[in-house]
């Protein structure tokens, strides 16, 4: 099949298009702009909606108000975006309305820089604002990735009604790579929930206030059921040279294509080491990192961040083996830095 | 048997929350009574603030949404850019309006979304206990403004209506009041008029109302209508600020 050179950015856009995307609400920011923009480009020639709101709340409320329509609607952002944009994420996640939320994310804390980071990884993965809430998130690794992750992230968010988040690095958004675009999704879901006009029906009510307490931990506990649903069947991860290593990877999105190439050089030296990328960030692919430790001397954790994800690791290997460490912010790691990080370990522990 | 007076069908068979005295009752069955009169029940969506009327999903019979705090006009703009045969209205109070959706409804008017907002200005935060609102007037007592609103130290109170007439984005921007019938017709015709630039796509449309809050005013029902006529209108003159006449 013929491939076509695309931006990061502009493929998961293109994706978003391809999934039957009828509006993007936006506030702009580096490195996440060029998704508002190409969207800015496209939406008017296809009948779609594209708005540049006066701020992220804004932006967040008006993919509130445009999922419970009925239609599929996203919203991108990076890191201090994606924090203003917390409270209706949370809202979202409440009244149960499914939309894709893209974080081409960047380092912080606080304004941070414009360089690629995976330091938002706490944000994304345990919620982000208030509430017991979760957020499917994926992690595409290359460009491929940005536009199938955008045309199956909307598929999940339809799939269990809640929103979904694309974290990619600011890399992935920002770098070409030759893509196979995708045919148009053409099946998509009933939402007789949505808020569209109650002819011919009762009115129906998007709402996230519960003064009943007792009600208030219903909702929580149906919440949940939804969440432990999609944790039993929604991990997701690539395992790579596992079965005899004795030491094991574990790195997200592009860090993983880096850190992929590091374990084969070091491979070429010797060293028994294997990779795990997870691709779903939540739910956190556990069992594989489990299956790992039960073979694996050593795990390391490779991220562009000062140690997120490394928790998510050691909780689902229970203390079994030791899980190692290493990370830079605002600048990825090459494969010359990585491979170094995993001679050190070998050699530290006779691996 | 003649039916002289009934509930309007845009109004669900529900007993309102709010406190003896207060206008919320009134402007909503007005809202309804428009909705009705212009056959547009089915075709409605209305989003929530949060403040006394955060319940008025339970009230109204048709399609609602409840908003976090200030941001029912980025809602109503989700919706209607989508669903654009659709009336789509907002309901929000002065804390939800002018305080803290602030951003959100200056820069629904600036895009001329059209979508019709009802703004309840009572001149105090009612469902938190009778705190300051943007809307408070110079020298009136709230909890949180215990010695009288100071220009010094709280500032001026926001004319909304005023502000909004500013934007070239605004349709219909009108003030009223529900203090007595005279007014209260007044107000329904004023709802009508926004719906209607509304429904033939002039931009953005808002009713700012003059209600009342006897509870937190700490006055009785009457007294509190008497305070509205004789504090509020005064400093917030009623009358159509801004008309774009549908042809």
């Amino acid at each position: 099949m013929e491939k076509i050179l695309m931006k990061g950015n502009e493929a998961l856009a293109e994706g978003a298009i391809i999934a039957g995307c009828k509006a993007f609400f936006g506030y702009p920011i580096t490195p996440s702009s060029e998704i508002a923009e190409y969207m800015a480009r496209k939406f008017p020639k296809i009948d779609g909606v594209f708005v540049q709101a006066e701020s992220e709340l804004a932006a967040i409320n008006m993919v509130y108000g445009g999922a419970a329509t009925g239609h599929r609607v996203m919203t991108a952002s990076s890191g201090p975006g994606i924090s203003l944009k917390q409270e209706g994420i949370s809202f979202i996640a409440e009244a149960e309305l499914p939309c894709l939320i893209v974080n081409v994310s960047r380092g912080g804390p606080g304004l941070g820089g414009i360089q690629p980071a995976q330091s938002d990884y706490f944000q994304a993965t345990r919620g982000g604002g208030h509430g017991d809430y979760r957020l499917i998130v994926l992690a595409p690794s290359g460009v491929q990735e940005m536009m199938d992750f955008a045309i199956e992230g909307f598929d999940l968010a339809d799939r269990y009604r809640t929103p979904v988040m694309i974290m990619a690095e600011g890399t992935l958004g920002q770098m070409m790579e030759p893509i196979i675009v995708r045919e148009p999704v053409i099946q998509f879901y009933d939402k007789p929930w949505a808020t569209n006009g109650c002819q011919g029906r009762e009115p129906n009510i998007v709402n996230t206030l519960h003064l009943s307490a007792d009600y208030l931990e219903e909702r929580n506990h149906h919440l949940q059921k939804k969440y432990d649903a999609i944790a039993s069947r929604e991990k997701r991860a690539e395992s790579y040279l596992t079965e005899d290593a004795d030491l094991v990877v574990v790195a997200f999105g592009l860090m993983a294509r880096i850190a992929k190439k590091a374990v084969m050089e070091a491979r070429k030296s010797g060293i028994k080491v294997g990779l795990i990328r997870p691709i779903t960030l939540w739910p956190f692919p556990d069992a594989e990192i489990s299956k790992a430790a039960q073979t694996t001397k050593r795990f390391l954790s490779v991220e562009i961040s000062m140690g997120q994800m490394i928790e998510d690791i050691r909780l689902a290997v229970a203390g079994r083996v030791p899980v190692d460490f290493f990370g830079r912010i605002g600048i990825t790691p090459n494969p010359e830095e990585v491979f170094r990080a995993i001679m050190q370990v070998a050699e530290r522990e006779g691996i | 048997m003649k039916v002289v007076a009934k509930r309007p069908e845009s109004l669900k068979d529900n007993k309102f929350h709010y406190c003896p005295g207060c206008t919320h009752g009134i402007i909503h069955r007005l809202v309804a009574e428009c909705l009705d009169e212009l056959s547009l029940r089915e075709s409605a969506i209305g989003i929530c603030p949060v403040g006394c009327a955060v319940l008025a999903y339970d009230y109204f019979n048709c399609d609602m949404l409840e908003a976090a705090h200030g941001r029912a006009p980025a809602i109503a703009t989700g919706i209607k850019r989508l669903l654009p045969d659709r009336t789509v209205f907002t309901y929000q109070g002065d804390g939800d309006l002018a305080s803290i959706g602030m951003g959100e409804i200056i820069h629904a008017s600036l895009r001329g979304e059209k979508i019709t907002v009802i703004f309840v200005n009572n001149a105090i935060y009612g469902m938190t206990g009778g705190q300051m609102a943007p809307t408070t007037l110079l020298g009136q007592v709230t909890t949180t403004s215990p010695y009288g609103r100071k220009k010094e130290w709280e500032g001026y109170p926001a004319k909304m209506a005023e502000l909004l007439a500013q934007s070239e984005g605004s349709a219909y921007i009108c003030r009223t009041s529900v203090h007595n019938p005279a007014n209260i017709l007044k107000t329904k015709k004023a709802i009508m008029k926004a719906l209607k630039i509304q429904q033939a796509g002039l931009g953005f449309t808002m009713v700012e109302i003059l209600s009342t809050c006897p509870t937190n005013w700490g006055l009785g029902p009457l007294e509190a209508l008497e305070w509205l006529e004789y504090n509020m209108i005064p400093y917030y003159p009623l009358g159509e600020l801004k008309v774009k006449e549908v042809e």
